[in-house]
Order: C-alpha cells, then sequence, then structure tokens
C-alpha cells in the first residue's frame, strides 16, 4: 500500500547521536518503522535507546551488518553532502534529507552525482516519506494520517501536516505522503512522485503542495495531462507573498517574473485539476 | 545577499578579469584625491543595492579632480530608491567601442548554472531576454565539469565577437566561472563588459549575488554585507536564525515552516485581513528563537493581532509555548494573541500556555478569522 516506504523498508540513520537524529529515532520506533542501524563515525560498536539501534561507523559497514535499504540523513547542512554522497556510493538506493541549508553549487553536484549513480534522493530541506501503518522515514508526525488512498505529494513539510491532518479529520487516509523538500534543487521532483502514484495500485487520487518559485507546478501540469489517470488536487502556497524575497524556503521566490502562484495555479486548473483555497478545503475536492 | 559593485569588481579582478582602475571613497575629498592620482576624466558611480543607480543620478562624469569633489559631495548627499549612498566608486573612465554581457546564474529546471552573454550590453538582460531573444548565447555549465574552453568559445562566436578578442574573452569566462563557483554565488554578471577604443576588454560594471546557505564557508564574504539594504528587523531576524519578511498588514504571524507560514498569510488574506508580515521560526525552534520572533514581531507598531500556528514536526510544541511564555515576561504587551498548536508535544504546550490568557484556536481557518476579529477588537479600543 504505498510508494518508496513501508514495511520493507530497512532504516539507516546517519547522524543518529544528534539531538534530532535521536528524537526522531525513537518517534521512527515508536511507530513501528524497521530501523536497523545508525551511523556515527568515532562510536562504531555502541548502541542507542537502550540497546534497540547500534551503530557503526560507515554507511558501508552498516549495510553489510544489517541489509539497510533506506537512509535518512539528520546531520548538519556543511556535512549533510558529505553523507549522502557517502549512502550513494554505499549502494543505497533510496536517501531521504532532513537538513535545510545545503549550499545550491552543492545540491547541483549531488543532483548529478546521484543521477548518475541511480540513486533516488528525497529532500534536501524536507520533511521524509510518511506511508501510515507501515513506516515513517523523517519528521512526519505519526498521529495525523491513517492508512488510505490518497497520494500526497509536497515542498512544503508543516503545510503538508496541515493537509494530512484536514484528511485524517474527515476520514481520508494516505497512501504514502513524500515531502520533496523546499530547496531550489532537489532529488525528487513532483513529475517523480506523480508517475510512482500513478503506477502505484493503492493510490486512487493525489494531493499536490506547490508554493511559489520554480517551474516544477508548471511542469507537473504537463505531466498530469500526459499520463495521469488518477485524479490530482493541489493547494499552491505564497499568493500574498511579495516579489523579489525568499520566503524562508530558498527555493521559495519569485525571479524576474517567474515563479508566481498565480501562474501554477493556472496551469494546473488548465489541465482539470481542482486547486483549493485554502488547506481545509482539499478534502471536499477530492472524490 | 548581494554584493556592491565595487566588491564585486575586486573580486572579479582577483580572477584576472580586467577592471577599470579605481577606488572606493566615503567622502568628497577622497574622491578628489582618487580622480587626481588617476588623472584625466573619471566617472563617480554611487554604490547601493538597488538597480537603476544611472537613471536616478548616481552615476555620473567629471573632467577634473575639483569636479569630481563637486559631483561625489553631490552624490553621497543623495538617496536612490530609499538607500542613502555612503560611498561612491571613483573609476578611470573608459573609451568604448562596444558593450556587451556576460553572466552567470542558476537554471533550477536545468539543474545546472547557464553562462549567459549578449551582444546588447548595458541594458537589463531580462529585458534583453523578452524583447530580443536571439541577441542571448547561453551554455550550461556541468557542475561536475566547470566551464570548458569550446563554450567559452561557443559563446564568443554567439555573439560575433571579433576573433582577435576571443582568447581574452575566454579567460574573463573562465576567471567568471571561478569566481561564481569559488564564492557560492547565484549570479555573477559584467554589465557592460566593454570593448575600448583600443580594443581590450573591460568589465564596467560588476555585480555578484551570494547564496546565503553557503556564507558559513565565506566568513570574509559574509562581512561585506551592507546593513542598509535590509530593514532592521530582517537583520534582527536572521541573527537569531528566524525568516523574517516585513509586509503592510496588521496580522502579525509565527508560523513553523515555510510553507506554512506562506498559507497561513494567504488564508488572512482569504478571510479580509492583512498579514503583517511572513516569519518562519523553522525546525527544531527552542524557546529563545520563539521569544526573539514574538519580540520582532510586537516591534512593528502596525500589529493589532498576532496568529501563531504551530504544527509540531521537528519542532516541538511545549518549547515554542516555553518560548512564548518567556517572551511575554519581558515584552508586557496588549496585542491580543491567537495560539493553534498541534502535532509534537502539542498537548503539553496546550498545558503551558493554560495560564496564558491567549485565544485558542483548533484549526488554520478559525485561527485566522479569530486573529482578524481580535485585531479588529483592539483597533476599537484604541
Amino acid at each position: 500500500m504505498s510508494i518508496l516506504v513501508g514495511k520493507n523498508t530497512r532504516l539507516l540513520v546517519q547522524g543518529i547521536t544528534g539531538n534530532e537524529g535521536l528524537f526522531h529515532t525513537e518517534q521512527m520506533l515508536a511507530y513501528g518503522t524497521n530501523v536497523v542501524a545508525g551511523t556515527r563515525p568515532g562510536k562504531g560498536g555502541e548502541w542507542v535507546l537502550d540497546g534497540k539501534v547500534p551503530i557503526f561507523d560507515s554507511v558501508k559497514i552498516a549495510i553489510e551488518a544489517t541489509g539497510a535499504n533506506t537512509s535518512v540523513i539528520f546531520i548538519p547542512a556543511r556535512f549533510a553532502p558529505d553523507a549522502i554522497y557517502e549512502s550513494a556510493d554505499a549502494g543505497i538506493p533510496l536517501i531521504v534529507c532532513i537538513t535545510e541549508g545545503i549550499p545550491v553549487l552543492e545540491m547541483m553536484r549531488i543532483r548529478n552525482y546521484i543521477d548518475q549513480k541511480g540513486t533516488r534522493l528525497v529532500g534536501p530541506n524536507c520533511p521524509g516519506l510518511l506511508t501510515p501503518g507501515e513506516a515513517k522515514v523523517g519528521i512526519i508526525p505519526g498521529d495525523i494520517s491513517i492508512p488510505g488512498s490518497v497520494g500526497v505529494v509536497s515542498r512544503s513539510g508543516t503545510l503538508t501536516y496541515e493537509v494530512l491532518y484536514a484528511l485524517m479529520e474527515v476520514g481520508l487516509g494516505a497512501s504514502t505522503c513524500v515531502g520533496i523538500g523546499g530547496d531550489p534543487i532537489n532529488g525528487t521532483n513532483f513529475i517523480d512522485v506523480l508517475g510512482k502514484f500513478e503506477a502505484d495500485p493503492y493510490t486512487e487520487q493525489v494531493v499536490l503542495i506547490g508554493e511559489i518559485g520554480g517551474t516544477d507546478e508548471e511542469k507537473a501540469a504537463e505531466y498530469i495531462a500526459d499520463h495521469m489517470t488518477k485524479p490530482v488536487v493541489a493547494f499552491i502556497a505564497g499568493q500574498t507573498a511579495p516579489p523579489g524575497k525568499r520566503m524562508g524556503h530558498a527555493g521559495a521566490i519569485v525571479e524576474a517574473g517567474s515563479g508566481l502562484a498565480a501562474d501554477k495555479i493556472r496551469a494546473l486548473e488548465a489541465v482539470g485539476v481542482g486547486v483549493a483555497k485554502q488547506p481545509a478545503e482539499i478534502p471536499s475536492l477530492l472524490g | 545577499m548581494k554584493l556592491h559593485e565595487y566588491q564585486s569588481k575586486q573580486i572579479f579582478s582577483k580572477y584576472g578579469i580586467p577592471i577599470p582602475k579605481g577606488r572606493v571613497a566615503a567622502t568628497s575629498e577622497e574622491a578628489k584625491h582618487i580622480a587626481q592620482e588617476l588623472g584625466g576624466r573619471v566617472v563617480i558611480k554611487s554604490q547601493v543595492l538597488v538597480g537603476g543607480r544611472g537613471k536616478a543620478g548616481g552615476i555620473r562624469l567629471a573632467k577634473t579632480p575639483q569636479e569630481a569633489e563637486e559631483v561625489a559631495g553631490q552624490i553621497l548627499a543623495m538617496e536612490i530608491k530609499g538607500l542613502p549612498v555612503r560611498k561612491v566608486l571613483v573609476d578611470e573612465a573608459a573609451s568604448i567601442d562596444a558593450e556587451i554581457y556576460l553572466g552567470i546564474t542558476n537554471d533550477r529546471a536545468a539543474r545546472k548554472p547557464v553562462m549567459m552573454a549578449s551582444s546588447a550590453g548595458g541594458v537589463d538582460i531580462e529585458d534583453v531576454a523578452r524583447e530580443h531573444p536571439e541577441k542571448i548565447s547561453r551554455v550550461h555549465i556541468d557542475p561536475l565539469l566547470g566551464l570548458r574552453d569550446y563554450q567559452a568559445r561557443d559563446l564568443a562566436a554567439g555573439i560575433d565577437l571579433p576573433r582577435d578578442l576571443w582568447r581574452d574573452f575566454s579567460q574573463i569566462a573562465h576567471g567568471l566561472w571561478r569566481a561564481f563557483l569559488e564564492c557560492d554565488s547565484t549570479l555573477s554578471e559584467i554589465n557592460p563588459l566593454v570593448i575600448t577604443a583600443d580594443n581590450r576588454l573591460l568589465a564596467l560594471d560588476g555585480k555578484m549575488v551570494l547564496d546565503d546557505n553557503a556564507l558559513f564557508r565565506h566568513p570574509d564574504l559574509a562581512e561585506m554585507r551592507d546593513m542598509d539594504a535590509e530593514a532592521g528587523a530582517e537583520v534582527e531576524a536572521r541573527k537569531h536564525g528566524l525568516s523574517y519578511i516585513k509586509l503592510d498588514g496588521e496580522i502579525g504571524c509565527m508560523v513553523n515552516g515555510a510553507g506554512l507560514a506562506m498559507a497561513t498569510m494567504d488564508i488572512i488574506k482569504l478571510y479580509g485581513g492583512e498579514p503583517a508580515n511572513f516569519l518562519d521560526i523553522g525546525g527544531g525552534a527552542g524557546s529563545d528563537k520563539v521569544a526573539a520572533a514574538l519580540r520582532i514581531i510586537l516591534a512593528d507598531p502596525n500589529v493589532r493581532s498576532v496568529l501563531i500556528n504551530i504544527f509540531g514536526g521537528i519542532t516541538r510544541c511545549d518549547e515554542v509555548a516555553r518560548g512564548i511564555v518567556t517572551a511575554l515576561q519581558e515584552v508586557k504587551t496588549q496585542v491580543p494573541m491567537v495560539v493553534r498548536l498541534i502535532g509534537t508535544n502539542a498537548e503539553e504546550g496546550r498545558q503551558i500556555l493554560a495560564d496564558a490568557n491567549m485565544i485558542t484556536a483548533e484549526s488554520l481557518a478559525d485561527a485566522a478569522q479569530k486573529s482578524i476579529v481580535a485585531a479588529a477588537a483592539g483597533v476599537q479600543t484604541q
């Protein structure tokens, strides 16, 4: 009942001994995620959380010992690129990077490198993924969504929680929720996730949450028109954002007249996507 | 973060890009001395971080050191688009045969830097892109390979640059690429890059924008920030690791997460209010950050009510609640506050705020409506 993460996820936490890493490892375990390993160079052989998760010195050793197939990164921005390269180089097929603040030129190198390796990176600057009832990889609170058939994909973090919660309140659950992150260059884009939802038999409809900046939503609209049979509903944040200002997310900026919320809404509506005026309206637009 | 022309050109010069002889001056006397040293005609250029300096009268020619002193004095007394002119650049005047454009920026859609050249230099490249797209040559730079020689030649050929200048042009293009790369720039441009009367290439004007996320590895560049170019509250917010943008409305917003912060502003507008600001306290904000955020919001005299919308994930609601309580102990305020907490440790957060005399809301729509009502009520009682 999922894409990307689920019952078969064997999770490795990079940066497991940091404050956030440890806190969220505990949350992920409590949710039932199969956290098999953590890394912290220099602490290999130790354990965290009362012997629940073993620590390894490197991703390579952790994979050999535990068969980890997904990694999640809780490492500060100046060290996060190295963590991504290390996981990609060790052959992890799915990397989820929560870290915010990676320089954009660094992300361009990362994106080009992982594309060559065939690694899927979700994020950075993202809340991760949640497949309700199966696994959560990242920081999306587990108690705001229930298993269901709505696929959710979003550039935002907390705005996504808002939407998951609104869905749950009317009894709608999610197949998988994917936070692709708010940076101008990221590992996974809307169309990558839309393609996976289209192919997933358990996803019946999709919610897309976009925001100002870039043209990813416009590309998603084209993709929906050409490739999607499942209904898509959207919300676009930033209609009141002034031009030329970076609205928190590195990627959320209207530049040279490009990236406006109004253009994205128009592009999506033109291909039959219902666009909600506020997050709470999304459930009523779903079939 | 934007750099001034003189800062950008100094960086370009370090990378082997020829720039006019000149120095920056903060007084008219200094400008006179620089003009004396340079001899001959000079250009006095205001150093402010806005476009349209020339049209505003902030770039002028002076024939003698005396005239340079006089002109510099006039320009240093100016305000351009609300920004005071604190420095002028005094450059040797060049004899210009032709003006071209050369710049690098990031192409988000291609996920690569793109270098652009145009034979139509000296004007805004966005105008050229709109009106004469055929006059722009572009090459995308592979971030793993860097700029290659053939790409620089392609650009030179693309703008019909005379062949005897190709070698110099290529050197400048490589210098610009290295400056862009090594400074973690998001925009580096030379506009215009001129062909002088004696057939040399010279970077007459320069502009650099740096990636704020990369400043941690460029402490020398981070020090160049011009605080005038930003509202005081935005500078203060950045010190605390907050992202704040002042707007013109009356409802202050404190939200965790940029997307939710924008959605919160949008919904205030949807119900007929106007947001006073964008404020993202970020992921994992502790109580210190929250207290700083609240102080910044309340320092805006237009604020009539505050909407605090926290959906806990990496941020824990109890930490936020503690920050609110701390801030309210310092900042005594009559401004009504509407709080909505949900997610990680929300229950603990609500308990901490139970005694703080706040309006609570269940949903975002509810919070927006209550903050609008509270703002209107506040106005009536004043």
